[in-house]
């Protein structure tokens, strides 16, 4: 309730400074939702909105499939960790747009480049979040498991994963949010389509109206896939802390 | 060191560590047991007993087959299909009662082979529980049942009866003879208490201190399980007697 309160003061607000300011740098929100409606219709934000979130989707697969087995690896085995961990650092500390340039000069302004890029961006934050996770396991639970004969399928099920779970749901978290805001610089600087490639055109135009929509679009979108794909993932990894005494 | 596992059922437990150290906080290996002999018959009752921090779970840990890091060797009985009772519960936290025993079985057996075992243990009303949301007896008994639920030729059990009240550990008692004699299982038991070894056991290991060695063995008379009052009393004078005074809270019992 308070959330519903709280953004129709905002839209009010908002409202009440374009009627005020009567600038085409400050749309009101009645002709942002118009030509939100117009280009829902005409297919051309759903096209472009589409063509951001597949690679969203791309970037994120590979980041978690990469990050949680590096990460893991790291977490479980000094050796690993200790030729690993500058490898990491560098990483860690190379800014998003020195990637995306060197991923667009090196494999060219393709697909392939802006996925890489974006993947390579949001790696090593799973690496560092799921190495952290595979350092804490509980040894007694290894040894029951040993001691019982697990199969190492039934060990990934039922011991490792469920003490992983919150660190991979802390990751998935982060990551959407950190990867889609790097796709729309990436589709910016090297892609056809996409909502940061709209931005960008709009931008050089000083389309206000259509950053607004397509920003505000996509954003509710991220919020609508993180309230009810990630969220009730979490809880459902959760469920049995609950009653927990 | 060695891990001999011989085919056949009637192999005896052998357990031979030479040297078992373990690495202190200064990064000094400090070492817990030497020159330490197990051996119990096929099938037979062995317990352990000893002072508190001599090296009992780690010696039940070798047993177990977890802990490689030692000299000596190791045979184990049977299959060595392996029954273990830690000394905490180690249930897994995010699987219910239910879960966390059916994970033991073999995909194609279900629950109710536990019917009998579950009852015993009177876990029924609690298998759809977290173990979060069970008291630490409770959860004890869990374990113990997930234990037995294996099938195990070889059980190891690690005080399996603390924290238990009086009625539940009698009855876990004889259900442990009666399971070990007529599955025909090899079990060793880590136990503080004095009456649940003569009770219980074949055979009792008195253990040293630091380095833990084995200091008195001592074979019991038959039938184990079925000993009277009398029997017992007479074995526990006979421990005071060749017990050193290095355990008195035993010599006491
Ligand atoms: N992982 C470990 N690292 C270092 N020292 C250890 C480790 N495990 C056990 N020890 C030490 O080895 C000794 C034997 O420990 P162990 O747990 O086997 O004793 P215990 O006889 O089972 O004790 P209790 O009766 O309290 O259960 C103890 O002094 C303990 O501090
Ligand atoms: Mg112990």
């Amino acid at each position: 309730m308070a959330k519903v309160v709280s953004l129709a003061v905002l839209l009010g607000l908002w409202a009440l400074i374009a009627w005020l300011a009567q600038s085409p740098l400050l749309p009101s929100p009645m002709s942002v939702g118009e030509m939100i409606v117009a280009d829902t219709r005409s297919g051309e934000l759903p096209f472009q909105m589409a063509c951001t979130l597949a690679r969203v989707a791309a970037a994120f697969a590979i980041a978690f499939t990469l990050g949680v087995a590096g990460g893991y690896a790291m977490g479980r085995s000094k050796l690993i960790d200790r030729y690993a961990d500058p490898w990491l650092v560098v990483l860690l500390n190379l800014p998003a747009l020195v990637i995306i340039i060197f991923a667009y000069i090196w494999i060219g302004l393709n697909e392939t480049a802006a996925i890489v890029a974006v993947a390579l961006n949001k790696l090593p934050n799973v690496i560092v979040v799921t190495r952290e996770g595979a350092r804490s396991l509980d040894p007694a639970l290894d040894d029951m498991a040993q001691a019982f004969r697990f199969t190492w399928q039934s060990k990934l099920r039922n011991v490792v994963l469920p003490q992983l779970a919150p660190y991979l749901a802390a990751v998935s978290r982060s990551g959407l949010s950190i990867i889609w805001k790097i796709v729309l610089v990436v589709e910016l600087l090297g892609r056809p389509n996409g909502v940061g490639f709209v931005l960008g055109s709009s931008f050089s135009l000083f389309d206000m109206t259509r950053i607004l929509s397509y920003a505000i679009s996509f954003v509710a979108l991220m919020l609508v896939i993180e309230t009810f794909l990630v969220q009730p993932l979490e809880r459902r990894t959760n469920r049995w802390r609950r009653n927990a005494a | 060191m060695n891990d001999a596992r011989t085919a056949g059922a009637a192999t005896p437990l052998e357990i031979r560590i030479d040297s078992k150290a373990f690495v202190s906080a200064e990064g000094k290996p400090v070492e817990v047991i030497r020159d330490l002999r197990l051996q119990l018959d096929a099938f037979s009752f062995g317990a352990l007993i000893g002072p508190s921090g001599c090296g009992k779970t780690t010696i039940l840990h070798i047993a177990a087959g977890l802990d490689a890091d030692f000299t000596g060797e190791r045979r184990i009985p049977g299959r060595g299909r392996l029954g273990m009772v830690f000394q905490e519960p180690r249930l897994l936290p995010w699987r219910t009662v239910a879960d966390n025993l059916r994970l033991v079985l073999s995909p194609d057996e279900s629950l109710d082979r536990l019917d009998g075992l579950i009852e015993t243990l009177g876990l029924g009303a609690h298998l759809s529980h977290y173990p979060g949301e069970l008291s630490l007896g409770l959860a004890r008994r869990v374990a113990i049942a997930r234990a037995f639920a294996v099938r195990p030729d070889f059980l190891l059990l690690d005080e399996p009866f603390v924290s238990l009240d009086v009625a539940v550990a009698a009855r876990l008692r004889e259900e442990l003879t009666t399971l070990t004699q007529r599955e025909r299982v090899t079990t060793l038991l880590v136990t503080h208490d004095l009456n649940d070894a003569i009770q219980l056991a074949d055979k009792l290991f008195f253990l040293s201190t630091r380095p833990a060695s084995v200091a008195v063995e001592m074979a019991l008379p038959p039938p184990r399980g079925a000993r009277s009052k009398a029997t017992i009393d007479e074995i526990a004078r006979e421990v005071g007697a060749r017990v050193p005074a290095y355990m008195p809270d035993v010599t006491r019992a």
